[in-house]
């Protein structure tokens, strides 16, 4: 292991000195814990996400972090990081799909806790019936939480939205949990170019005194010898004092907006901001979005994409701004529901030019010639069906 | 030391509510105070919502005063009618969801020791039967498989006291509760047993009816817990509610189940009883 040297957050973002490797999904979600000075991991196995979890034993093997260890399962695993991070370390865990359902009691209450924590979430299908391939529905549970939920697209998005998700769940005016999602095997075991800034840096260590809310060590004035919960007193205390930390919380994930522009060039990414037709999407349908792009600029159509990298705080403005001259907007998800067509639909005036799909679920790929048909019907082009043998 | 930070700035005192200069002129913090001296210092816990005649407020109650520290001592509680007591107490309490106690103690004790290695901070999990034996069962277990330093109290009621008198896997056998519609089918789970074969140093089983013995146990599984993993104290604290047991029969009930059932027991490793007689000797020869 590297002497590892502390470098300012925004030098490291910003300035530091990037070398390109090529590596999983898996390996730079690592990549970004190494650099993320973080004190303490613990894992559960879930393929998946597995592979995160064995290469941050390693990186604790290797002196990176101080304590890790496999939990009974994801509900004990999700309590025991609120249990560290109240203590005031900083902590890093994953999950995918069924793992993320058994611990969702625990990472909902997370945001309330006021638990800076980072939850990888590589996606996997909710049974029954049972598979492990990367279908996202899982998102869906994790947009009423009150999480910040970022969704990376590709291996170069997991090593950036990772590092940047220790920075941006510790400032003051955040201190809530941040979950970086990105696609199972798709994304986690298969290989990319990535970026990455060198692994003799990392972020500052967690300040727990820099808090909103006091860390539960003994140590911070003002002193918890004040006999008042006042939660206990009576029901009406209980749903006052609820109300108003419920909207501290998601005010809070409203706030993680301007360090989401800071470090990730902010919640949106537009192609051909002039399009007249656009494809919206998500983690790893936004490369497939890439692509039917550039199909489309080969066949002269006028077509952009919208990739969207925050679902939670979701950028509203931002999509209505870039959707304000659209003809038709296509929503290629990896799921039955689509959660992400409801969000883009609830943002914009005139939802009527949102088509529902293509959407493939249970694991499927997405190919890129089911966006095209999309695309082709939005703009009256008939297209003959080739059948090639 | 947490003794500094209960302590407020010069000048600062004057402008504090009363209740908390009271706590700290006349309250526990940096002393060593004992059960038996209740009623002569000024306790961690006076007020609390919970039934009158309730046993297991009592409890609650005798173990803040026997807090070995209480200005360094983190308590977690759960889901169930002790956490309303243990919520308004004057030391950090920490609430997450029902069950999760042995869980969140796990990472809160890891990640403390790792910021203070120097310094000791007890950590406490108190909940009822039915968080540590049913919903939070697998992580009661494996904190103490991993053996993870810290004390576990279950104050068992043998029922869900907090949602209206259900059965839980602590009532005893053939008694009709609610969900239990003909009567429970199965015996009490054998907690004390299965602390011990999960590796738990300190094990006591206890009827709360000698407020100086209970005082000594609860002191002697935080200290132990220190510095030698997992440790746990099953204490029987009836719901009179539940039970219809008249308040003022709540201390012969405990003696009957004493007799019965929950006789005194109490277990150490080896190493925990060296550990103890040396202490014993310390103070001896302090007093001598
Ligand atoms: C996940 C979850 N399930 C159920 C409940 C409801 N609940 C609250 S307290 C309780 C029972 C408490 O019983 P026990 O743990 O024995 O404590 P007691 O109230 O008897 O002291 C239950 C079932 C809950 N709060 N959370
Ligand atoms: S319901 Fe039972 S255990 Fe709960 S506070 Fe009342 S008497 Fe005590
Ligand atoms: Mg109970």
């Amino acid at each position: 292991m590297p002497e590892q040297k502390v470098v300012d957050i925004d030098y490291l973002f910003k300035e530091a000195p990037r070398e390109r490797h090529f590596i999983t999904g898996a390996q730079a979600m690592a990549e970004a814990v190494k650099r993320a000075n973080v004190d303490m991991a613990i894992a559960y196995p879930i393929t998946p996400q597995s592979e995160v979890m064995h290469l941050v034993g390693d990186l604790y093997a290797q002196g990176y972090l101080k304590d890790y260890y496999r939990a009974e399962e994801e509900y004990g695993t999700m309590s025991a990081i609120a249990g560290a991070s109240r203590a005031g370390v900083r902590v890093f865990t994953a999950t995918s799909g069924p793992g993320l359902l058994r611990g969702i009691e625990a990472i909902a209450s997370w945001p309330g806790h006021r638990i800076p924590a980072v939850l990888g979430v590589l996606t996997r299908v909710v049974n029954a019936p049972l598979s492990i391939q990367p279908d996202n529905i899982e998102l869906a549970y994790l947009l009423h939480s009150g999480v910040v939920l970022l969704h990376a697209e590709n291996q170069q998005d997991v090593f950036d939205m990772t590092l940047a998700a220790f920075a941006i769940s510790e400032m003051v005016d955040v201190y809530i949990p941040v979950a970086v999602a990105t696609e199972g095997f798709f994304v986690t075991h298969a290989k990319g170019y990535v970026d990455m800034t060198p692994e003799d840096m990392k972020l500052p260590p967690r300040d727990p005194y820099k808090a909103p809310v006091p860390v539960t060590d003994n140590e911070v004035p003002p002193a918890r010898i004040q006999r008042d919960a006042p939660v206990q007193k009576s029901n009406f205390m209980s749903y006052l004092i609820h109300a108003v930390w419920q909207q501290e919380v998601w005010s809070s994930t409203q706030r993680a907006m301007k360090y989401i522009y800071k470090y990730l060039n902010g919640p949106i990414e537009v192609v051909n901001p002039d399009a007249d037709v656009f494809v919206v999407a998500s983690g790893c349908a936004a490369a497939q979005g890439r692509e039917a792009v550039r199909y489309a600029q080969e066949e002269g159509l006028n077509v952009g994409l919208v990739k969207i990298k925050s679902i939670r705080p979701f950028p509203t403005k931002e999509v209505r701004d870039a959707l304000k001259n659209a003809k038709g907007v296509v929503i290629p998800e990896h799921n039955i529901e689509g959660w992400l067509s409801k969000e883009v639909k609830a943002a914009i005036p005139n939802s009527g030019i949102v088509v529902d799909g293509p959407r493939v679920y249970g694991g499927m790929t997405l190919p890129v010639e089911l966006i095209m048909e999309e695309i082709y019907k939005i703009l009256g082009i008939k297209q003959e069906k080739k059948v090639v043998i | 030391m947490g003794l500094r930070y209960v302590q407020p700035a010069p000048g600062f005192k004057q402008y504090l509510p009363k209740d908390y200069v009271d706590l700290i002129d006349f309250g526990p913090f940096g002393k060593e105070v004992d059960a038996s001296q209740l009623g002569q210092f000024k306790e961690i816990l006076e007020e609390h919502p919970m039934c009158a005649g309730c046993w297991m407020a009592y409890f609650v109650r005798v173990f803040y005063a026997s807090l070995p520290n209480p200005e360094d001592t983190i308590v977690l509680g759960t889901a169930g009618c002790a956490r309303l007591a243990l919520s308004q107490a004057a030391v950090p309490f920490i609430y997450g969801n029902y069950g999760d106690t042995n869980a969140v103690a796990s990472g809160l004790t890891r990640a403390l020791n790792l910021r203070f290695p120097d310094k000791q901070k007890d950590v406490v999990a108190i909940a009822g039967d039915g968080g540590l034996m049913d919903i939070g069962f697998s992580m009661t277990m494996h904190s103490w498989f991993r053996r993870e330093k810290f004390t576990t109290i279950m104050v068992d009621n043998e029922v869900y006291g907090n949602t209206g008198g259900q059965e839980s896997g602590m009532s005893p056998k053939g008694v009709q509760l609610k969900m239990a519609p003909k009567g429970k089918k199965f015996d009490k789970l054998p907690a004390t047993e299965l602390a011990k074969l999960a590796g738990c140093v300190y094990v006591v089983k206890i009827a709360p009816t000698n407020i100086k013995r209970l005082s000594k146990v609860i002191k002697r599984a935080i200290l132990a817990a220190r510095h030698f993993g997992p440790t746990f104290i099953h204490a029987y604290t009836s719901c009179n509610i539940e039970y219809s047991i008249p308040t003022e029969e709540v201390l012969k009930d405990a003696r009957e189940r004493e007799k019965k059932d929950f006789g005194f027991e109490e277990y150490m490793t080896d190493e925990v009883r060296a550990f103890f007689e040396e202490i014993e000797k310390k103070k001896k020869e302090v007093r001598a």
